[in-house]
């Protein structure tokens, strides 16, 4: 198991996991996962349901805080501070944007479902919010489909669309981490491709985590890959050797080979 | 092959039965209500006019209006509103949405549902003894409002926390992973989808409200007064109280009085529900998932 790779200087590092464990009511879920997300890399998550990738993310951006039985032990850096002691959970989460697997419109329009996180930050002048807006539905390649109807409902738009809204969405905190978690579950393929690209340029400016379950689609986008099994931290690497098998744990050439999972 | 088997016609005859059955007991729920509905209109609606809307019992409440009555359990119902819907919505608030699960959260929800069981007479009770003896208010519509406020809490809290949990937690989700703290998150996104639905249940119990009497008759409703209230520490008459004392305590009242009082009573409470249900409907066609 590789634990922090010393190849790596610290100064690059955006995210660092060391020890993570975490339990929902003393029962363990992930154990012992230690790793890096550097700034502007694509850090790929894969392993079958119930693996614990998603319980990682909620780690990260301190939502064990508000999940009844959740528990954590071990480090999580970001920045280089530690998490567990940063007083303002709100700025922490603010910097760490997320798109969970199931488009989750906010009941508000086009514009206020992308508005939000500024408004929450104090954003009031119209042609601020007006730029921010655009700004985001731009960069999540949604804003030629929804310029002229950015005042209907945000789950009036295709499911596609919506998933696009939602990554717009976490874009308009404008955050330094970026975690998606099996995003195109429910997109079809097309979108799928154009949300990849999207994420393509997006890493020149954050760092990306993509939790998936599409060992695929780690592949083509992912510089630096982890599996997770059954809760055990396997292995990271990076994304290359992971797909050329050279691994450390037989297990993740089987599954990366489709073997099982 | 697509012939009747035995197991179908007989299947098809007992489907008919169980269909009949839940008819005919829908049928008798519906059936009382038309009873007393058509009986109050047809007896009562005589008393009803203009003179007996706005002006003031006379002749030892045998003759005259109802007016003191009517004023007075708007007033009531009204006062008792002002106390418990933001005490209700607040503490309803907190249950729902910042209470930790633990022991304690479970116990006050216990003894909210037991609050919400307790027979109005011991809310009366409790209410001469509160507000009437210890806090000092005497026979009032304080001391009244607050008891009714008192019985009405439980259910104001109930319907809100229900509407707040009916709410996605995906939502709130979303929310906080954008740095929003709690409260931007009720007040931007769950307060106003819940909104509907506190309405109606605040408008449902103020019709339960407007016919209580029981916990006004110790604490605030008079048998008969000759003027109006001038304050909150001024007792009133109430229709509710006023329905009693003519049905049952008064000699020589004609017929159609009690009858014409009731249906005042039950059309006060049946516009308040249709509101409330004009609410929910508008509010829900707006409804955004």
């Amino acid at each position: 198991m590789n634990s922090l790779s010393p190849a790596i200087s610290s100064d690059d590092a955006l995210l660092e996991v060391k020890d993570l464990s975490i339990f929902y009511d003393r029962k363990p879920a992930l154990r012992n996962v230690s790793l890096e997300v550097k700034k502007n890399e694509i850090f790929g998550i894969i392993g079958p349901s119930g693996s614990g990738k998603t319980s990682f993310l909620k780690a990260v951006n301190r939502m064990d805080e508000l999940t009844p039985g959740m528990t954590t032990s071990g480090q999580i850096r970001f920045h280089g501070y530690d998490t567990s002691t940063w007083r303002n959970l709100y700025a922490l989460r603010k910097r760490i944007g997320v798109v969970f697997p199931l488009p989750t419109g906010l009941p508000l329009s086009v514009y206020e479902n992308v508005a939000f996180a500024p408004r929450i930050s104090g954003v009031r002048q119209k042609h601020d919010l007006d730029e921010i807006v655009e700004k985001c539905l731009r960069r999540a390649a949604l804003w030629d489909e929804v310029k002229d109807r950015l005042s209907s409902l945000g789950s009036l738009l295709s499911g596609g669309q919506q998933q696009r809204l939602t990554i717009a969405r976490a874009l308009s905190q404008d955050p330094d981490l970026l975690m998606l978690d099996e995003f195109s579950i429910a997109v079809d393929p097309v979108t799928t491709m154009r949300i990849e690209e999207v994420l393509k340029e997006l890493k020149k400016e954050v760092s990306i985590i993509l939790v998936t379950n599409l060992v695929q689609q780690a592949e083509r986008l992912a510089d630096r890959t982890a599996f997770f099994l059954n809760g055990e931290f396997v292995e990271v690497g990076r994304t290359t050797d992971i797909f050329d098998g050279v691994t450390s744990d037989a297990r993740t050439t089987d599954y990366v080979e489709g073997r099982f999972g | 092959m697509f012939s009747k088997t035995h197991h179908n016609v007989r299947n098809y005859a007992i489907e008919k039965r169980w269909r009949a059955l839940f008819l005919l007991m829908t049928a008798l729920l519906i059936l009382p209500v038309i009873i007393i509905l058509s009986l109050l209109i047809i007896r009562g609606g005589p008393a009803i006019s203009w003179e007996f809307l706005t002006a003031f019992p006379i002749k030892g409440m045998t003759e005259g209006g109802v007016f003191p009555a009517l004023l007075g359990t708007i007033f009531l119902v009204s006062l008792a509103l002002v106390f418990s819907v933001p005490l209700g919505i607040a503490a309803a608030i907190y249950l729902s949405e910042y209470a930790p699960d633990n022991l304690l959260t479970r116990l006050i929800n216990l003894a909210i549902i037991n609050l919400a069981g307790v027979p109005s007479i011991v809310h009366a009770l409790f209410g001469l003894g509160a507000f009437v003896l210890f806090a000092g208010f005497g026979t009032s519509i304080l001391a009244a409002s607050l008891t009714l406020a008192i019985m009405t809490l439980p259910v104001v809290i109930v319907a809100t926390k229900e509407s707040l949990q009916s709410v996605p937690q995906a939502f709130r989700e979303a929310c906080w992973s954008m740095g929003a703290t709690r409260w931007q998150t009720i007040h931007r996104i769950v307060l106003p989808n819940a909104v509907s639905g506190i309405l109606t249940g605040v408008i449902l119990e103020v019709s339960r409200t407007a016919g209580e009497t029981a916990p006004i008759m110790f604490t605030g409703a008079a048998f008969f007064l000759p003027f109006l209230p001038e304050s909150v520490y001024d007792q009133t008459m109430a229709l509710s109280l006023h329905l009693f004392v003519v049905a049952t305590q008064v000699p020589n009242v004609p017929p159609e009085l009690p009858y014409g009082v009731a249906l005042l009573l039950v059309g006060l409470v049946l516009t308040m529900n249709a509101l409330s249900i004009g609410f929910r409907v508008r509010l829900r066609n707006k409804k955004k998932w």
